[in-house]
């Protein structure tokens, strides 16, 4: 590749047309423009696969709530949403079908109503951490098969030390 | 002692400053300074083991002033859960990082002592710099060490969930990986600053620490499955939640780099993206531990509120930024020294697997940070779930299990027809031979399944083949006995057969993950004694309840226990009898609970009910309904609030074992219903069983061979020579 281009340069300086060079313009593209075309190749590609990884990202992804955002944001009815938020104490109802709770706010008692069918982690109790995966039927929040989640609880003893030392 | 622990802690945090200072200052100016820096690095290391050792004392006598061992540990936890409840919390966690830092560190570094004269003092100085970060976070921010003013009468336990030993043996083996990771990013980084970009140079120093990052990672992100298998009571062993994937993230990078670096070794290729790897690798490690510990995405294994968010964003900017920095201002250094001869070359598959694994880095990636990306997109946050992941990662698992049957085999430069033909012909026919049987009993159904199992095949048996010719050889050479022959061509290449050795047990893991998932059969059906409910050919009756009460080793009321005794026909034939058993742990926050009722609201564990098989696994959890039990149990605490202060304490911890076993009795006799979760699933023990040759295969390729061994005596006396020429 070296080669052909210090041919080629000296076929600039002299005037004369050497059998590199014939090679270089009838069968090679130039190495810059060559590294020029594989960058832009290589640029298109990478937006395209963003796009598309943007795309479906959008289309599978579920919004992530709290319950004042389903309040105030009039939750859509069958729209699917990723709640987040703590158990409400003394909601958990264990129903034939599975488990009746409300879950709140972090921060703050706003809370909604979740019916739920499916594996309960150990950890799910009242006053705990979940994810869940919910849909809008009526007034009730039905929470999507196996997608409760339960912080691990390793990570919720600070709370009740501080409480039980004072 | 606290108050010791609590000076080492700050001791730490001077000598490893010392080191970062003495270190950089020795590379530039003095060079007896690199010696004292690496001598701090030492120091430290013995420091943070004093200081751990001073914390797990007091886990083991139970010192309650301790808020930590107040926190997650008691004075009837076992002795073995007591010197591990140290790391539930984020404070002991930290110091266990910091700890396994420090004396990894110390290792590489008295490794490398005679060696690497250019690099090792910028390595230093990153060690040290990164030990400073988290001696900073422990003296300022989360301290281990701090004392409860009033400590209570006795400390709440460790998490029932946690005592598991695959659980306690999981984050020693995640941070160990983790912090070996640091060990060649530290070395890069001193490479790129001396400009010993070579293979010769900070690779090889550095080669057998990635390895070992690599193994441990892999195998705590495994046992963490398997906790999550036997004793989350939902059955999966992945859930594809933000920690567990930025575990995965390193792993990955990691895979790809121990691969890559034999390109580079080999042909002095890929020196930026070797570089590149190592450094990403080492800063997903930190971004890993960022993930657990600053909230900023919602996950099942986060730590609850901290404020360490921001301090972990300043050092992996840092780390990012300094990265590129530096690749880009020694790119020329980092051209390589050959071009790819062929697309159909050991380097090409190597090359191709290292594109796979990084593509699947970036979907975890772009998937696991989706929430954050979403929002700064759309203006709301957004969540992706498992079924997303699944669809990006089977096909490039795929690719990755049939690439690693590939690349050990092909030749290197370039694959003529004949070599390919010698070397592929029988595992393919191997592989498509059981791809064509599978088909007929119905594989076909699944094809992404299908298709990993033909994979996996094809890495068996290419595997297999490889061992089998390498052992006709030596047989041929040294007449050796089949075993012997084996043993010893092992020996004498113990990275190479040992790293074939992985790629079997990874597609053993891989081909159980493909068939557990694609083939599993689960149902959640609520049942009362006597009842059946039928599971793919399984039929499941739920013959009878059980109960009991538990008493911890100091005989105090430790649980009660409500199961069921489920027996298993295929065809009529009863296979098994399955016991799964659910576990109430009494509350320890008291406030307003009746001794009885306390029992029914604190922890609850599944134990689950498992026969494990070579083909398939029969899982069973049970949650019982105890909802006739709790006019009893309100009655029993009424009972207990109107004669409380009236009786001896021995006689009510007798009166409430009594009132107990009363209810477990009553609970067996009601014919209570229960709900099952019953899985069928084929293949899960293969996963376990890959898991197991892959530790086994990475020892041996981690195992020092003979050829080691005398590089090191050889460059220990080249440098004492050079020594004593220098005093002469």
């Amino acid at each position: 590749m070296d080669f052909s281009l210090r041919r080629a340069s000296r076929r600039s300086a002299s005037g004369s047309v050497g059998r590199a060079e014939l090679r270089y313009s009838g069968h090679l593209v130039p190495p810059a423009r060559k590294r020029k075309i594989r960058l832009v190749v290589a640029l298109s590609a990478a937006v395209l696969l963003a796009c598309g990884l943007v795309y479906t990202s959008l289309l599978s992804s579920s919004e992530s709530v709290t319950p004042s955002d389903l309040v105030s944001a009039k939750a859509a009815s069958g729209a699917s949403y990723t709640l987040t938020g703590k158990v409400v104490d003394g909601s958990v109802r264990t129903t034939d079908a599975g488990v009746d709770f409300r879950v709140r706010d972090r921060e703050g008692s706003t809370s909604v109503p979740v019916s739920y069918s499916g594996a309960i982690p150990d950890p799910f109790r009242e006053g705990r951490e979940v994810i869940v995966t919910v849909r809008k039927h009526g007034a009730t929040f039905v929470g999507e098969r196996d997608s409760l989640v339960t912080k691990c609880p390793s990570k919720f003893t600070e709370d009740a030390t501080r409480r039980a030392s004072s | 002692m606290a108050i010791v622990g609590r000076a080492l802690l700050i001791l730490a945090l001077v000598v490893a400053l010392y080191g970062v200072a003495a270190s950089i200052y020795g590379a530039v100016r003095r060079r007896e300074l690199v010696v004292s820096a690496r001598r701090a690095v030492y120091a430290l290391a013995a420091l943070l083991v004093a200081a751990f050792g001073l914390l797990e004392a007091a886990y083991l006598r139970t010192d309650l002033t301790f808020e930590l061992v107040a926190q997650n540990s008691s004075s009837d936890t076992p002795a073995f859960y007591k010197l591990t409840a140290m790391w539930s919390s984020q404070e002991g966690s930290l110091l266990l990082w910091a700890t396994l830092l420090a004396l990894y560190s110390s290792a590489a570094l008295r490794l490398t002592r005679d060696r690497h004269r250019d690099e090792v003092p910028y390595a230093t100085a990153v060690l040290a710099g990164v030990a400073t970060f988290f001696l900073a976070l422990l003296v300022f921010r989360e301290s281990p060490f701090t004392l409860i003013a009033n400590p209570p009468a006795e400390g709440n336990g460790l998490n029932p969930l946690l005592r598991h030993p695959a659980m306690m043996i999981h984050p020693p083996l995640l941070y160990s990986g983790y912090t070996l990771f640091t060990i060649p990013f530290a070395f890069a980084i001193g490479a790129l600053i001396a400009r010993q970009v070579g293979a010769a140079d900070w690779i090889r120093a550095t080669r057998r620490f990635a390895l070992g990052a690599w193994l441990f990672l892999g195998i705590g992100i495994l046992l963490g499955a398997r906790w999550s298998y036997a004793e989350l009571g939902w059955g999966g062993y992945w859930a594809w939640d933000p920690v567990e994937n930025a575990s995965l993230l390193p792993w990955l990078t990691g895979t790809a780099f121990i691969h890559s670096i034999m390109i580079q070794e080999k042909r002095g290729m890929l020196k930026i993206w070797n570089v590149s790897l190592v450094l990403a690798t080492g800063t997903l490690a930190i971004l890993g531990t960022f993930l657990v510990r600053s909230g900023i995405l919602d996950s099942i294994h986060a730590f609850g509120a901290s404020t360490l968010g921001v301090p972990f964003v300043i050092l992996i900017g840092v780390m990012i930024g300094g990265s590129i920095a530096l690749v880009v201002w020694r790119r020329e250094a980092l051209r390589s020294e050959n071009r790819l001869d062929s697309l159909l070359s050991r380097e090409a598959i190597f090359l191709l697997n290292n594109l796979v694994l990084v593509a699947m880095a970036f979907v975890v990636f772009w998937g696991t940070f989706w929430p954050l990306i979403a929002e700064a997109l759309t203006g709301t946050r957004r969540a992706l779930g498992p079924p997303w992941f699944d669809k990006y990662t089977v096909p490039l698992a795929i690719m990755l299990v049939l690439l690693s049957g590939i690349g050990p085999v092909i030749a290197w430069r370039k694959a003529t027809v004949a070599n390919a033909r010698r070397n592929f012909l029988l595992p393919a026919v191997a592989a498509i031979s059981l791809g064509a049987v599978l088909s007929a009993f119905g594989a076909a159904s699944r094809p992404l399944a299908l298709a990993m199992f033909v994979c996996g095949a094809f890495v068996v048996a290419s595997v297999g083949q490889e061992f089998w010719r390498g052992v006709g050889v030596r047989r041929a050479m040294t007449g050796e006995g089949p075993l012997g022959a084996l043993r010893s061509l092992v020996a004498r290449n113990r990275r190479r057969y040992g790293g074939y050795l992985v790629h079997v047990g990874m597609a053993l893991l891989f081909v159980g993950v493909a068939a557990s998932s694609a083939f599993n059969n689960a149902r959640d059906v609520r049942l009362v004694p006597g009842q059946t409910m039928r599971v793919g050919d399984h039929d499941f009756t739920y013959a009878r309840a059980t109960s009991r009460v538990s008493t911890s080793r100091s005989g105090e009321l430790e649980k009660i226990s409500f199961g069921a005794v489920v027996d298993v026909r295929r065809d009529g034939e009863k296979i098994v009898t399955l016991r799964p058993e659910r576990s109430y742990f009494p509350s320890r926050d008291i406030a307003g609970l009746g001794p009885v009722g306390r029992f029914f609201e604190g922890e609850a564990t599944s134990e689950i009910g498992l026969k494990a098989g070579f083909r398939r696994d029969l899982w069973a959890a049970m949650t019982p309904d105890i909802r006739k039990l709790m006019p009893t149990i309100q009655e029993g605490d009424r009972v207990f609030a109107a004669a409380a202060g009236k009786l001896p304490p021995e006689l009510e911890g007798q009166a409430l074992g009594a009132a107990l076993s009363g209810i477990v009795n009553r609970y067996v006799a009601s014919e209570p219903a229960a709900t099952f979760r019953v899985i069928s699933s084929p293949l899960v023990t293969w996963i376990w069983l890959g898991a197991i040759v892959v530790f086994l295969g990475g020892l041996i390729a981690l195992w020092p061979g003979p050829d080691a061994a005398r590089r090191r005596v050889t460059a220990r006396y080249s440098a004492r020579v050079a020594e004593d020429l220098g005093r002469a």
